[in-house]
């Protein structure tokens, strides 16, 4: 029989598939079963953040970055908070930086319970998404007890958060956190040795410690490929420098690499958790600075100044010198940033939003190259793409 | 599983003061010095000014060099200032590990010029261009794939400009009768409003100059 040419055949994998975490769609030119090129096009849920920030006050600005990352809404406020905070040269109270510590925690607890169980349904186990979803509901309990909403939360603000927290919730998220090992153990009986998961995850999507640097990866990606670099110790913010926690590091830069990463994250969270509840010291939440962060209700019913503050910072907004800056915090999928230009005014001129998951998806195609089209799935499970971000 | 490294170069960071990165600043000012057109270190960031055909250049020696070793390529951005003659400002974020230390590279681009590509140099710039390309309109020579990244098929005009409304041009809806989602000039029912609310009150016009930044806490620790 005479040699047949197979001609590479295009395929389309996505909008609306479940293994695309959304809406990416993925033109795939294929040999056989194997990815020659992988072209992912994106956009199918960009909102236009950065052009409708240029438009809203400071504080109205805020809410957009729950909506980016919707899997770890706080963690994006934190970085607008900081870098409105650096602009403004204004301090957070010890008590506002310790509750952010712990919020932003608790919303890597939440990302990595979402992404590591997701990607578990994606090679084919669907009993840890079950498990996951339940203790996500506990932790976006805890959220809605702080801030009266379960997802977009508009809890920090610049200077502080926007309330303190009620009596007995640092009790009940400590009860929660003795309880949460048990449970990241049983996700591990179920996963980490488990004989499909590490043939479908090991020596998936290698990156290479040079490939992790040139291709701006960030976070526990870049981690699972051996570069110890985590923001929260390197360039620690708020509270973070008192707290103990170690980074782990991968060795290999797989699939399975990166899971691991992200199972002892969940771990080191909860060391972060409890020392943030224990050392929780007392005072405001909210830095005292009228011009900046508002009354609070019993002085508006006293004051006619603090009313006047009050409608003022609420119309009108607080105005931010001129100036540049860059501004960046470890989310939980990596450097989230904000590169912030202000005018004086009080509106921000430009704010480009540095998305970890951005530059993830711009490496699929490096990582997904001669990989089986099954593969792609393993890779874009392990990588922890949440489109709010990546489309903005 | 352990981050000894990792500790110790936080305290490193911590021991970097102004003064280090002044010197920082300076060795930069070295390197690329028949290019840097401005150099300085405000709010403790450093910011280099080169022109737009030099970033290649500048970027290689920047990331290539031992001592500054700037080996990750934050972000690749622009700002747009319609009233200046060379409208856009390219910004590039990076990232050195080794130092801790993170620096930008501001380059002013005119309409309609041309920028070199730093694809070859950092894997990351190829998106980040390509969205530059299709927020800003600025076109990176010597790009292998620039295309339209976040923008809809078809979609025309740059939205990230100025002058670009924030409503856009064209709004698309269902069809019935033609069975296909159509593109329809925007029709808005009322007119578009956007307050600025700005008032002679005084809001804050400076930085508050009696406290310390928050970036500063780490420093007076270390």
């Amino acid at each position: 029989m005479a040699e047949m040419q197979i001609k590479p055949i295009t395929m389309n994998f996505g909008p609306q598939h479940p293994a695309a975490h959304g809406v990416l769609r993925l033109v795939l030119e294929m040999d056989g079963e194997v990815i020659e090129r992988a072209d992912p096009h994106i956009g199918l849920l960009h909102r236009g953040t950065e052009k409708l920030i240029e438009h809203k006050t400071y504080l109205q600005a805020l809410p957009y970055f729950d909506r980016l990352d919707y899997v770890s809404p706080m963690n994006q406020e934190h970085a607008w908070a900081l870098a409105v905070e650096k602009a403004l040269g204004i301090n957070v109270p010890r008590r506002a930086q310790y509750i952010r510590v712990l919020y932003c925690e608790i919303g890597r607890i939440l990302n990595h319970l979402l992404n590591l169980t997701t990607f578990a349904i994606d090679v084919g186990a669907m009993t840890p998404l079950l498990w996951g979803f339940e203790e996500r509901e506990h932790l976006m309990g805890f959220y809605e007890r702080a801030c009266g909403a379960r997802l977009h939360a508009a809890y920090f603000r610049p200077g502080g958060v926007h309330q303190d927290l009620p009596d007995d919730l640092l009790r009940d998220i400590r009860n929660w956190a003795q309880k949460f090992p048990d449970f990241i153990n049983d996700l591990e009986t179920l996963l980490t040795e488990n004989r499909i998961f590490k043939q479908r995850t090991v020596d998936i999507g290698v990156i290479s410690y040079e490939d992790a640097l040139s291709l701006g990866v960030t976070g526990p990606c870049l981690r699972g490929s051996g570069v110890p670099w985590d923001l929260r110790k390197t360039q620690p913010y708020d509270a973070y420098d008192e707290m103990d926690f170690d980074i782990p590091i991968g060795k290999t830069g797989d699939c399975y690499a990166r899971y691991l990463v992200r199972v002892e994250e969940m771990r080191q969270s909860l060391r972060i958790i409890e020392q943030a509840i224990d050392n929780m010291p007392s005072g405001p939440v909210m830095a005292q600075n009228n011009k900046v962060t508002p009354p609070n209700r019993g002085q508006m019913k006293q004051s006619m100044e603090a009313l006047i503050h009050h409608f003022k910072l609420y119309t009108e907004g607080f105005h931010v010198p001129e100036g540049e800056s860059y501004t960046a915090v470890e989310a939980p999928k990596g450097e989230f940033g904000v590169y912030l230009v202000s005018d004086g005014t009080n509106k921000p001129y430009r704010c480009k939003i540095r998305a970890p998951g951005f530059y993830f998806m711009a490496a699929v195609d490096h990582l997904s190259r001669g990989h089986m089209l099954a593969d792609s799935v393993a890779i874009i499970g392990s990588l922890d793409i949440v489109f709010g971000e990546i489309d903005r | 599983m352990n981050e000894g490294n990792i500790s110790d170069s936080a305290a490193v960071g911590a021991d970097e003061s102004l003064t280090g990165l002044a010197a920082m600043a300076d060795h930069i000012a070295n390197v690329v010095q028949p290019m840097a057109e401005h150099i300085s270190v405000v709010r403790g960031e450093i910011e280099l000014r080169v022109a737009a055909a030099s970033v290649p250049q500048a970027l290689g020696l920047l990331r290539g060099d031992r001592q500054a070793a700037f080996n990750q390529l934050i972000d690749v951005t622009a700002v747009d200032y319609p009233e200046r003659e060379a409208r856009f400002d390219m910004v590039y974020l990076l990232l050195s590990m080794d130092n801790n230390m993170r620096m930008r590279i501001i380059a002013s681009v005119s309409e309609g010029q041309a920028v070199p590509s730093i694809t070859s140099l950092y894997m990351s710039a190829n998106w980040a261009e390509r969205e530059v390309w299709d927020m800003f309109g600025i076109f990176f020579s010597g790009h292998p794939d620039l295309r339209r990244l976040l923008t809809d098929y078809g979609f025309e005009g740059h939205p990230l400009r100025k002058d670009f409304p924030l409503t856009g041009h064209v709004e698309v809806r269902y069809d019935d009768a033609q069975r296909r989602v159509v593109n329809e000039p925007v029709h808005l029912v009322q007119e578009f409003r956007d307050f600025d609310f700005l008032s002679p009150w005084e809001g804050v016009q400076t930085q508050m100059a009696s406290e310390p930044a928050p970036q500063d806490k780490s420093d007076q620790k270390g």
